[in-house]
């Protein structure tokens, strides 16, 4: 990206941050009590995640010199979050324009998201082609579209700063927008 | 904008077949650092890609470049998935998706890159620096003074949550998980794909490591957590197919609470 200076950077980052930034979830934080006695098991207080079943394992923490097979405690266990999809909240205001992302091709086929921008805001993305194809894919593209629209939209507001666990299609998606963004100048 | 947040050198760059990201905060390092680090995985893809037919991998995997030909980064990324392989008792085989048998050590030239980037950019000056490769990267220093690199483990069944944040400093984070693209892990004993667990993941000083443990301790189910705590150096968090999350000691003391 031959890009310099810290506007086209902070626009850069949207792509980024695009790709990355996933919304936390806001849970009842419970104190974990089902933690296990390995090495590092303290008492795990997180917002994260709820506790729930049992702590699996509960072993020595002890693993042999250069084992392959350790017999490690496990440090806690918990319950995942409650799913509820937030909604997308749109801004209205004079002065919005849509820009074609360019197509890009993944390995399970092409994605081109069409953005709306009010001034360099990020207001609306509309996916105009996911992979589609077979019902897998066509599950998979209509379950991730709207998720990364709202990822997208709540991008600009980011609470994290990476995320594992991301797809080929979110990277088609990030590509696109950025396409759109850099043909829109900002 | 509000996105902008911290001063950063952001670069992403489509290669490999997925998209790589680096993100440096300051100190920063001169652009030619980061050219020579997106120059870094391209030239990566050339001579590691499996599914190009003059790659030295291809090359070697069909017998055309004996192995002792091949360049020494190629043959080490070999023979690190032969003591992957070894390592896990199987669980993880890069070789495991070929119907034809062929040597292929694309499982482990990913995160091999994005360490071997890392290292580059450290060289070059980077303290505080994430680079990413698929939903896998590694994170060094801090993104801001006094705080680790919050990542966010996603969230198996819904995708635009986390299931948990980890403060990371100077750790490579690998997931693995059957959750947008089914079936490309199997138990290489069983041949089943494993169904306990919706995603595992891996932390450790080594993403080329990290990520062969994720995939192995994915396959191995519930247990796999144990089995990188083993491990010295890593820790696991796995998200159950009944939806419990299960983590090792050390992700214990890197769990951040979230908003």
């Amino acid at each position: 990206m031959p890009k310099r200076g810290a506007f086209a950077l902070g626009l850069t980052a949207i792509a980024l941050v695009l790709l990355l930034n996933f919304q936390t979830p806001t849970l009842s934080p419970t104190s974990a009590a089902g933690t296990a006695g390995g090495t590092g098991a303290g008492s795990a207080t997180t917002g994260s995640i709820r506790t729930g079943g049992a702590a699996t394992g509960g072993g020595t923490g002890a693993t042999g010199p250069g084992g392959s097979t350790g017999g490690a405690a496990t440090g806690g266990s918990g319950s995942t979050a409650p799913a509820t999809t937030p909604a997308a909240t749109p801004a209205t205001a004079a002065g919005k324009r849509t820009v074609d992302g360019s197509v890009v091709n993944t390995r399970f086929g092409a994605v081109q998201v069409e953005v709306t921008l009010d001034g360099s805001t990020i207001v609306d993305v509309a996916a105009l082609q996911m992979p589609s194809g077979d019902r897998r894919t066509d599950q998979i593209s209509s379950y991730a579209e709207p998720v990364l629209r709202t990822q997208a939209l709540q991008a600009q507001s980011a609470n994290i700063d990476g995320i594992s666990g991301a797809t080929y299609t979110s990277s088609g998606y990030a590509r696109s927008l950025q396409a759109a963004l850099d043909s829109a100048g900002i | 904008m509000q996105a902008v947040g911290a001063p950063r050198q952001v670069r992403v760059e489509h290669v490999m077949g997925t998209t790589v990201s680096i993100d440096v905060r300051e100190p920063f390092v001169a652009e030619a650092a980061l050219d020579e680090a997106i120059a870094w995985f391209h030239d990566v893809d050339r001579r590691f890609s499996p599914y190009r037919e003059d790659s030295e991998v291809t090359r070697v995997g069909t017998g055309e470049l004996a192995f002792e030909e091949a360049s020494l980064d190629v043959r080490a990324v070999f023979t690190l998935a032969d003591v992957l392989r070894d390592a896990t008792d199987g669980y993880f085989d890069a070789a495991a998706h070929r119907p034809d048998g062929r040597r292929d050590p694309t499982g482990v030239t990913k995160g091999w890159a994005v360490d071997e980037a890392l290292y580059m950019l450290r060289l070059a000056g980077a303290r505080n620096v994430q680079v990413t490769a698929g939903g896998d990267l590694v994170a060094a220093g801090e993104p801001e003074p006094g705080r680790p690199w919050r990542i966010g483990i996603r969230h198996p069944g819904v995708p635009d949550r986390v299931a948990a944040v980890l403060g990371v400093s100077g750790l490579a984070v690998a997931t693995s998980g059957l959750y947008e693209r089914g079936g490309h892990i199997r138990d290489p004993h069983s041949g089943v794909v494993p169904a306990a667990l919706r995603s595992m993941t891996v932390v450790g000083p080594s993403l080329a490591v990290a990520d062969g443990f994720a995939t192995a301790a994915f396959a191995m189910g519930e247990r796999g957590v144990a089995w990188v705590a083993g491990q010295p150096g890593f820790g696991a968090l796995a998200i159950t197919s009944d939806d419990r999350v299960v983590w090792s000691p050390l992700i214990e003391e890197l769990l951040l609470a979230t908003e």
